[in-house]
C-alpha cells in the first residue's frame, strides 16, 4: 500500500473538512484495512464484527469467495456499517486515489445513517455492535448448552431466518400496544354524532371483536410467533427475538439502497471534485466514478439511479422546475448569488434525504423525463424468455414508475400478515397475503409454510391468490395443498 | 475530530472466523449427498470409475427458503436509449434491481455441482452399512510392499541409508567430548601438540581438523511392516448367455461395482474373481466379464461348481472371508434347477455372504423362468436374493443385501414381497 497511515490521516482530515463545510452530520468514523479474505468474510456476516454462528453465513462465504476466485464477482472498495462509530472496511489493494474516493463516499454513507428516518427511527446506533455482540454470546450460549445443542439452534434459527423479512416495512410508524388498539377499535366502532340522526336510517352497531389476536393484521410474523405461541421453551422465544431484531436493523438498508448509494456517490463527486486532485489522480477519479456508476442495460444500477435523480433534484429546485405540486413553494431567487450551501436545490436534497425512503423518493421525485432518458422499461415473463412489455412513453411511463415503485426496498418481498391466531379455534395460525397481481413462487412458499409450522407447532394456512383465484395454502401430509377459497 | 485508521493486520495474526460455520455448511451438503445417493450411485457416469477422479455430483443446494414473488412479477430495467416491446431481454431472469442482497431471494437453479472424489461419495454411502457376518480369519499373509517404514537407527547400513543429519550431529558431540577430555589434562599443549604431529589435524589454513569417525556413522533401519490383515475375496458370476441384453448387463455390473467398492472398504486385500458362464463356466478377466457377449443356454449350476473349484484351490475359507454373488436373468434349462440348488447350498457353506440377484428390467420382451422360487428352498442366514427391476432398485437391494440386519425379519419380509411381486407380475 503506497498511501502511509500519515498519508491516510491528511486526506481523511481534508475530506472530512470539506464535508463538514458542506453540512454533512455524522458519526464518528472508524477505518479498517483489510485484504480479500477479510472483505469476503465481513461480506458474509454483514459487515458485523461479531455475529452468531450460522452455517448460511458459511454458504455466503463460500459463495462469494468461488466467485470472486473464478473472477466473476468482483469485491467492494469499501464496506460501511450503520453503527455510531460508524465502522468502515478499506481493501488494502485499493490505489491510492481509490482509498481517497472511498473514504468521501464512506462519509457519505455515514451521514445518511445519521440522519436519514428510517435509521432514526431504528435501533440506536451507539448499541448496534454491542448488540450483536451479545446476541452471537447468548446464541452461542446455547449452543454449547448440553441439553440444547448446536444442531437444534440451527434448525430452529433457520426457521426463523425463512421468516425474518416478514416484518414491519415502515419503522416510522408506531406500533401500538394490544390495550391502545383495542381502544382505538372501540372507539371507530360508536356511532358518530349526527345532528340528521332523525331523518338518517339508523345504523345496526356491530361491536368490535376485541377477543381476536392479533386485533389488527400483523406483519410481524416471527414476533407474533415468539410472543404469541403457548409452548415455546425460553431458549427458542429468545432466539426468535434475536433473529427479530437482528433483521430490523437491516430493514432500514433495504429500504433505502438507492438514496443511500445515491447520496454517497453524490458526495464522493462531490468531495473529489472539490479536493483540487493531482492530475493523475483526477483522471483515475473520473474513470472509477464512471466505473461505480455506469448504467447496467438489462437490469438497474442503484448508484447510477440514486445519484442521478439527486443531480436532477438538485437541479429542480435550482431551476424552479419543480412541477405543479410545487408551486406553493417560495418564488425564484436568484441562485447564482448564494452560497452553494444555501441554494434551494441543496437545501432540498438535505431535506429528503431525512425525510424519504425508496419508495417516497422514486414516486415523488421520479419524473416522466428521467424515465425516458433512463430508457427504463417493463419486462414480463413470455414462456421462457422475458420480453419487454412497456416502455417509457406517454401512456406507460406511470406504469413503470408504479412497477419500479413495487419492486423497491421491502417492496420486492411479498406482504403476508397474520390475520388470526387460533383460526376455527384449532389454534391454527392463519396467515394473508396481500395479494398485488405478483403471485407467490409456490414451492418456496411450501417450504417457508414447513418453517412456520416448525415455529408455530400446529397447522398454518395461508390465504393468497393463485393464477387469479383466491386460494389457501397448507401443507396436508408433507406436501403442499392448494384449495381454492 | 478526525478518523480512527486501524491498519491491516497480517494474516497469521487474525483467526479466520467463518471456519466454524463453513465446515457446518459442508457438512450440510454432505447430508444432501447422502439423501441423494441412491440417485447419484444410479448415475452411468459414475460406474466403473477409477476411485480418485472426480465426478461432478448435481445436489440440492442448500437453499433458505423464504416467501418470495413468483414468476408473474414483472420487473424494471433500463435499456440503452432503443428498447421498443417485444424486444426480448434476457432468456434467463435478469432480476428485480436486488435491494435487499440477500442471498436465495429469487427462485435459481434448483441443483448446483459439487465435486467430489469417487473415493469420498463410496464412503458416504456405505457410512451407515455395517459389514454383514464379519469374522476375522486367519490371514493368509499378502506381500504387503507399502507397509516398510523406517524404525529406529543402526551403525551399519548401506550409504544410501546414511542419516546425514544424525552422523553430523555425532561428530560434533565427539568433538565436544574429547576437546573437554583434553582439556582437562594439565600438559594438553604438549599431549595436542604431540597428536597433531602424529595424526595430522590440521588443513591447510592451519585449523583444527575434525574428521568423521567410523562410529559417528548412523544408518536409517528399515522394518517390513508384516501386519496381519483382513482378506477378502468377491466372487463375481454372471450369466453370460443370450438372453442377458445390455440393460441386464448395466444392472448387473452396477451391483458388482457397488459390491466391490464396499468390500474394498472393509479389508486390506480384496481379490476380484470373475466366473463367466452360460451352459460352461470358465474365469475370464475383468474386462472380458464386463463386455463379452455370448449366447446360448444356461447352467447355473456349472458357474457355481466353478466357483467352489476355485474357493477350494486358492481362497480357502479358513483363510478369506469370502464374498459371492451371482446375477442372472434367471432364465435357467428346467433339469439344471436341482444340481443349482445343490450347489448354491454348498456355496453358502464357504461363504459369508452368497446372493443371487435376479435382473427383471421392466419391459424385458418376455416373462421368463424365475430362479427365485427354486432358491426360495434355501433356508441360511446367510444366503439372500432379491431383484432388481430398474437402476433405482440398486441401492435399495445393495442395502438389503449389505445389512447386518438382513437376517432380520424385515428385510426378510421385504425380500419376500419382491419375490411375490416378480412371480405373480404377468
Amino acid at each position: 500500500m503506497a498511501l502511509t497511515e500519515k498519508d491516510f490521516t491528511e486526506w481523511d482530515k481534508r475530506i472530512f473538512d470539506l464535508a463538514l463545510k458542506y453540512g454533512l452530520k455524522t458519526y464518528p468514523q472508524e477505518f479498517e484495512v483489510c485484504d480479500h479474505f477479510e472483505m469476503i468474510g465481513y461480506m458474509a456476516y454483514a459487515g458485523m464484527p461479531s455475529r452468531y454462528p450460522h452455517w448460511s453465513f458459511g454458504k455466503s462465504y463460500e459463495k462469494q469467495k468461488t466467485l470472486y476466485d473464478y473472477g466473476v464477482g468482483g469485491l467492494p472498495y469499501e464496506m460501511v456499517i450503520n453503527s455510531s462509530p460508524c465502522l468502515a472496511y478499506l481493501m488494502r489493494d485499493n490505489t491510492d486515489l481509490l482509498h481517497i474516493l472511498t473514504i468521501a463516499h464512506v462519509y457519505g454513507h455515514n451521514d445518511f445513517f445519521a440522519n436519514n428516518f428510517t435509521f432514526q427511527s431504528g435501533m440506536q446506533a451507539k448499541y448496534v455492535l454491542e448488540m450483536f455482540k451479545n446476541n452471537a454470546n447468548r446464541i452461542r450460549r446455547y449452543m454449547e448448552d448440553p441439553s440444547i445443542g448446536t444442531e437444534r439452534v440451527e434448525d430452529w434459527i433457520d426457521a426463523g431466518h425463512a421468516l425474518s423479512l416478514q416484518r414491519s416495512r415502515n419503522l416510522g410508524i408506531k406500533r401500538l400496544s394490544r390495550e391502545e388498539e383495542a381502544q382505538r377499535m372501540w372507539e371507530a366502532a360508536q356511532p358518530k354524532s349526527d345532528q340528521f340522526s332523525d331523518l338518517h336510517e339508523r345504523k345496526d352497531y356491530v361491536p368490535p371483536n376485541l377477543a381476536k389476536n392479533p386485533l389488527k393484521p400483523d406483519p410481524n410474523l416471527v414476533e407474533f410467533i415468539a410472543r404469541n405461541s403457548p409452548d415455546l421453551a425460553e431458549w427458542e422465544r429468545d432466539v426468535l427475538l434475536i433473529v427479530d431484531t437482528e433483521s430490523a436493523y437491516f430493514i432500514p438498508q433495504i429500504e433505502t439502497k438507492i438514496m443511500n448509494e445515491g447520496w454517497a456517490s453524490y458526495w464522493h463527486h462531490k468531495l473529489c471534485c472539490e479536493l483540487n486532485l493531482p492530475q493523475g489522480y483526477h483522471l483515475e477519479f473520473i474513470v472509477r466514478h464512471n466505473q461505480v456508476l455506469r448504467p447496467t442495460p438489462g437490469g438497474l444500477n442503484p448508484y447510477h439511479l440514486g445519484f442521478l435523480l439527486w443531480k436532477d433534484i438538485e437541479r429542480r429546485w435550482n431551476e424552479g422546475d419543480t412541477g405543479r405540486e410545487w408551486t406553493d413553494d417560495k418564488p425564484r431567487e436568484d441562485v447564482s448569488a448564494l452560497d452553494e450551501s444555501d441554494t434551494p436545490g441543496r437545501k432540498k436534497i438535505f431535506e429528503v434525504r431525512e425525510s424519504d425512503r425508496d419508495v417516497s423518493f422514486l414516486r415523488r421525485f421520479l419524473t416522466e423525463d428521467l424515465l425516458r432518458e433512463l430508457d427504463l422499461f417493463q419486462h414480463e415473463k413470455r414462456g421462457k424468455e422475458r420480453v419487454i412489455t412497456k416502455v417509457a412513453d406517454e401512456e406507460n411511463w406511470k406504469n413503470i414508475k408504479e412497477t419500479l415503485i413495487a419492486s423497491v426496498g421491502m417492496g420486492s418481498i411479498p406482504s403476508i400478515l397474520v390475520d388470526d391466531a387460533d383460526f376455527g379455534r384449532k389454534r391454527t395460525l392463519y396467515l394473508k397475503h396481500e395479494h398485488d397481481g405478483r403471485d407467490l413462487q409456490l414451492d418456496y412458499a411450501e417450504r417457508t409454510l414447513r418453517h412456520v409450522e416448525q415455529l408455530w407447532r400446529r397447522e398454518v394456512v395461508l390465504e393468497t391468490t393463485v393464477n387469479g383465484r383466491a386460494s389457501i395454502l397448507k401443507i396436508v401430509d408433507g406436501t403442499l395443498k392448494v384449495e381454492r377459497l | 475530530m478526525g478518523a480512527i485508521f486501524r491498519p491491516h493486520i497480517s494474516e497469521d495474526k487474525r483467526s479466520d472466523r467463518s471456519a466454524r460455520d463453513r465446515q457446518r455448511h459442508r457438512q450440510k451438503i454432505r447430508e444432501s449427498i447422502r439423501e441423494n445417493i441412491a440417485d447419484i450411485i444410479a448415475e452411468e457416469s459414475i460406474i466403473g470409475r477409477e476411485k480418485d477422479k472426480i465426478i461432478k455430483v448435481p445436489i440440492r443446494s442448500i437453499k433458505e427458503y423464504r416467501f418470495i414473488y413468483g414468476e408473474n412479477s414483472p420487473g424494471v430495467a433500463q435499456g440503452q436509449g432503443n428498447s421498443k416491446p417485444g424486444d426480448v431481454v434476457q432468456k434467463g431472469d435478469p432480476g428485480q434491481p436486488d435491494a435487499n442482497g440477500e442471498a436465495g431471494n429469487t427462485a435459481g437453479i434448483d441443483a448446483i455441482e459439487t465435486d467430489v472424489t469417487l473415493e469420498e461419495l463410496i464412503e458416504i454411502m456405505f457410512e451407515d452399512l455395517e459389514l454383514p457376518d464379519l469374522q476375522r480369519k486367519a490371514m493368509r499373509e499378502i506381500e504387503s510392499e507399502r507397509l516398510r517404514k523406517r524404525h529406529g537407527h543402526r551403525r551399519e547400513g548401506i550409504i544410501a541409508r546414511l542419516d546425514k543429519r544424525k552422523t553430523a550431529r555425532n561428530r560434533v558431540r565427539r568433538m565436544f567430548a574429547t576437546t573437554r577430555a583434553r582439556g582437562e589434562e594439565e600438559n594438553r599443549e604438549a599431549v595436542e601438540a604431540k597428536e597433531a604431529l602424529r595424526e595430522k589435524r590440521f588443513d591447510a589454513d592451519g585449523k583444527e581438523r575434525f574428521p568423521f569417525h567410523e562410529d559417528d556413522m548412523s544408518f536409517h533401519h528399515i522394518v517390513t511392516d508384516s501386519d496381519f490383515q483382513s482378506n477378502a475375496v468377491v466372487i463375481c458370476i454372471m450369466d453370460t448367455s443370450g438372453s442377458m441384453g445390455t440393460v441386464k448387463k448395466y444392472l448387473a455390473r452396477s451391483f458388482y461395482f457397488l459390491l466391490y467398492q464396499f468390500v474394498k472398504l472393509k479389508y486390506e486385500q480384496v481379490e476380484l474373481v470373475f466366473i463367466a458362464h452360460h451352459t460352461e463356466a470358465k474365469e475370464v478377466t475383468e474386462q472380458e466379464f464386463f463386455h463379452k457377449v455370448e449366447s446360448g443356454g444356461t447352467y447355473i449350476s456349472s458357474g457355481y461348481t466353478k466357483a467352489l473349484e476355485i474357493i477350494e484351490s486358492r481362497y480357502h475359507p479358513s483363510l478369506w472371508n469370502v464374498y459371492a454373488f451371482h446375477c442372472s436373468d434367471g432364465d435357467n434349462f428346467y433339469s439344471d434347477n436341482e444340481r443349482a440348488l445343490g450347489s448354491a447350498k454348498e456355496l453358502c457353506d464357504v461363504c459369508n455372504l452368497f446372493g443371487y440377484g435376479e435382473i427383471k428390467p421392466s419391459g424385458s420382451a418376455y416373462y421368463s423362468g424365475s430362479m427365485l422360487e427354486v432358491f426360495g428352498q434355501i433356508d441360511r442366514p446367510n444366503f439372500h436374493s432379491i431383484v432388481i427391476e430398474k437402476k433405482e432398485d440398486l441401492w435399495d437391494g445393495f442395502r438389503a443385501f449389505m445389512l447386518k440386519d438382513a437376517q432380520t425379519k424385515s428385510v426378510l419380509v421385504g425380500s419376500k414381497e419382491k419375490e411375490e411381486k416378480a412371480t405373480t407380475t404377468p
